[in-house]
């Protein structure tokens, strides 16, 4: 079976318009959270990290001067953009797939005081408004699957490929911060009102930030980004527990690791770091910490990138595989922002600040609502 | 590339207030969907308290696994792994709805947790695993038509990697007032090939 890889990559954020900017903002100790504090979202200040309006309109406007896309078509097709541009390779070739990772698309559409009509809500017109932009001959497929969704694209894209039918697929993630999505944080008492603090003792909750990210998923290695890695293993499986709370055993997100080792023909030795969900709610970083102790990897270094830019959603798993890949071909380990004092009763490594290191491979792990977790094995690709 | 043949041994379809499996109506009912949907719950004799919390796209998509799962013998006792492969159109929109009221009006403010985290497609799916204690892979795409080329692919990948023995694959929609569901179950036994054009055939029937 040929081999697969992650290359060509982009990230749009508060800490930048693209992967390397956002990479050294994180190696300086940059955090792209602030406060905020606007009623019409929500009623109190909450903590994010949102894309700057201005810097947004003056990157798209680059890239064309169509008006009609909404923010978040904005972000992941300047995103989009950049990415194609790096890789060089046609769209428009029945052997190019596109896969699209959101939650909630334009779900700010619903509201009956955006200025987009209300079918941009369906997910399919956002896919068909990036496909449309780009030109991809194939239909994009869109991938909806709560909070594992961004890694989750990427196993996809490693699956088509792996079935021939297609040699690169592209993957394009993106969330908003909209009052929908914090409303329905806020009423679970989610939220925290300071920067999250990632399995620390004294973690108050999420943060929820916006992030488009996106990268090329590919076979051919004749052309290979200089941070790309070999995408060895994955799994994505289920707790079977609860829709709304992670498994008290961290049993899916056990066997999404063990699903991901068993195809990748690696051992909890191999792991030189992983990076994990974190999102600093009490229930999820202490399950993380079980399923992580299940399979013997207290002792490599972890961290959870949520303390630099919330919890992105769609996003996340794509931008922290991302990040996961520069800081491997960096040689690096970046740390957890905000944490202090371990916090969950399972001992697991936090990276606690940035260490150079010779880095291999990295596992990247990620969980949500309806008990989804997933798993991806990366190996670092030497040219 | 698909390397085992792979067979589809039955399918449920919901709508127009029926439901059927394996072609074969196995409960019909007038009435609005809420009716409907709640007398197949309670005829199909399914015992599952947890169902009517559930939102109008999970309630479909789980009495459709039902009927499928159960004719199979499949158990929340005897673990097996089967994966759940689910699409639609509207995605979760029909909840989404349902939570934008809730916050539309500041004088009149209710955000609900137990709407709230209906808001994504792939809690039904949540909903079938800890019925069936399916601890396997799962995943929802979202196509603006149903789309067999898409689930016979990552199918039959679960398949040939051995990540999974069985997949129940389909399309859950829920939407207005409009709702369809067609189940159907892959695995190695069966009679009906497992392709594109037997996929469409179910659907189109």
């Amino acid at each position: 079976m040929s081999k697969v890889y992650l290359s060509y990559n982009n990230i749009i954020s508060s800490l930048g318009f693209n992967s390397n900017s956002v990479v050294n903002k994180i190696h300086e100790g940059g955090s792209g959270l602030t406060k905020i504090h606007d009623t019409s979202i929500l009623p109190n200040p909450f903590y994010s990290s949102l894309i700057n309006a201005p810097h947004l309109e003056a990157a798209f406007s680059k890239i064309t001067l169509k008006k009609d896309y909404t923010k978040l078509e904005k972000m992941m097709i300047t995103s989009l953009h950049d990415t194609i541009t790096q890789s060089g390779i046609e769209v428009n070739n029945e052997k190019v797939g596109l896969i699209i990772s959101t939650t909630k698309g334009n779900i700010d559409a619903l509201d009956t005081n955006n200025p987009f009509p209300e079918n941009r809500s369906y997910l399919h017109e956002l896919a068909h408004t990036i496909t449309a932009h780009f030109g991809f001959k194939n239909k994009a497929i869109t991938v909806s699957n709560a909070c594992v969704s961004g890694i989750l694209a990427i196993a996809i894209a490693k699956r088509y490929i792996q079935q021939k039918i297609y040699d690169h697929v592209f993957v394009v993630g993106g969330d908003l911060v909209t009052e929908f999505i914090l409303s329905g944080f806020n009423s679970f008492q989610a939220l925290s009102e300071a920067p999250c603090k990632p399995y620390d003792k004294n973690r108050t909750g999420i943060n929820i930030g916006e992030i488009a990210a996106s990268t090329l998923i590919t076979k051919n290695n004749a052309k290979l980004a200089p941070e790309a890695v070999e995408i060895l293993g994955e799994g994505s499986c289920n707790d079977a527990n609860h829709i709304s709370g992670p498994s008290r055993t961290g049993e899916g997100l056990y066997r999404s690791i063990q699903s991901a080792m068993t195809q990748a023909n690696v051992s909890h030795q191999d792991i030189d770091y992983i990076s994990a969900h974190g999102t600093a709610t009490m229930y999820n970083d202490e399950m993380e910490a079980i399923a992580f102790n299940r399979h013997h990897l207290e002792n490599v270094p972890v961290n959870s990138l949520k303390g630099y830019f919330g919890h992105t959603l769609g996003a996340s798993g794509l931008v922290e595989t991302i990040i996961g890949a520069h800081s491997l071909y960096n040689n690096t380990l970046y740390p957890s922002l905000g944490f202090e004092d371990i916090g969950v009763t399972q001992p697991i490594n936090i990276i606690t600040k940035t260490t150079p290191q010779p880095l291999h491979t990295f596992l990247k792990t990620a969980s949500g609502f309806g008990g989804c977790n997933t798993a991806v094995i990366f190996k670092k690709h030497i040219h | 590339m698909h390397d085992n043949k792979s067979y589809i041994s039955s399918f449920c379809r919901i709508k127009n207030n029926h439901v059927t499996l394996n072609g074969d109506t196995v409960f019909s009912k007038e009435g609005t969907y809420s009716e409907f949907i709640k007398s197949a719950y309670k005829n199909l004799d399914i015992k599952y308290p947890k169902f009517f919390k559930m939102d109008r796209l999970s309630k479909l998509a789980f009495i459709a696994a039902n009927v499928v799962l159960n004719h199979e013998n499949v158990t929340p006792e005897q673990e097996e792994n089967i994966a759940i492969v689910f699409s639609n159109k509207a995605s979760s929109l029909d909840s989404d709805r349902t939570h934008q009221t809730s916050i539309q009006n500041k004088e009149n403010y209710y955000p609900s947790p137990a709407v709230f985290v209906y808001t994504l497609p792939n809690i039904c799916i949540g909903e079938i695993s800890i019925k069936y204690k399916l601890y396997s892979e799962n995943s929802f795409f979202i196509f603006d038509n149903f789309n067999a080329k898409h689930l016979l692919t990552y199918a039959n990948n679960l398949l040939d990697t051995k990540k999974a023995d069985k997949v129940l694959c389909g399309w859950v929609e829920y939407d207005g007032n409009n709702y369809d569901a067609l189940l159907y179950l892959v695995g190695n036994k069966g009679k009906t090939e497992h392709n594109t054009t037997e996929i469409n055939t179910l659907y189109n029937s």
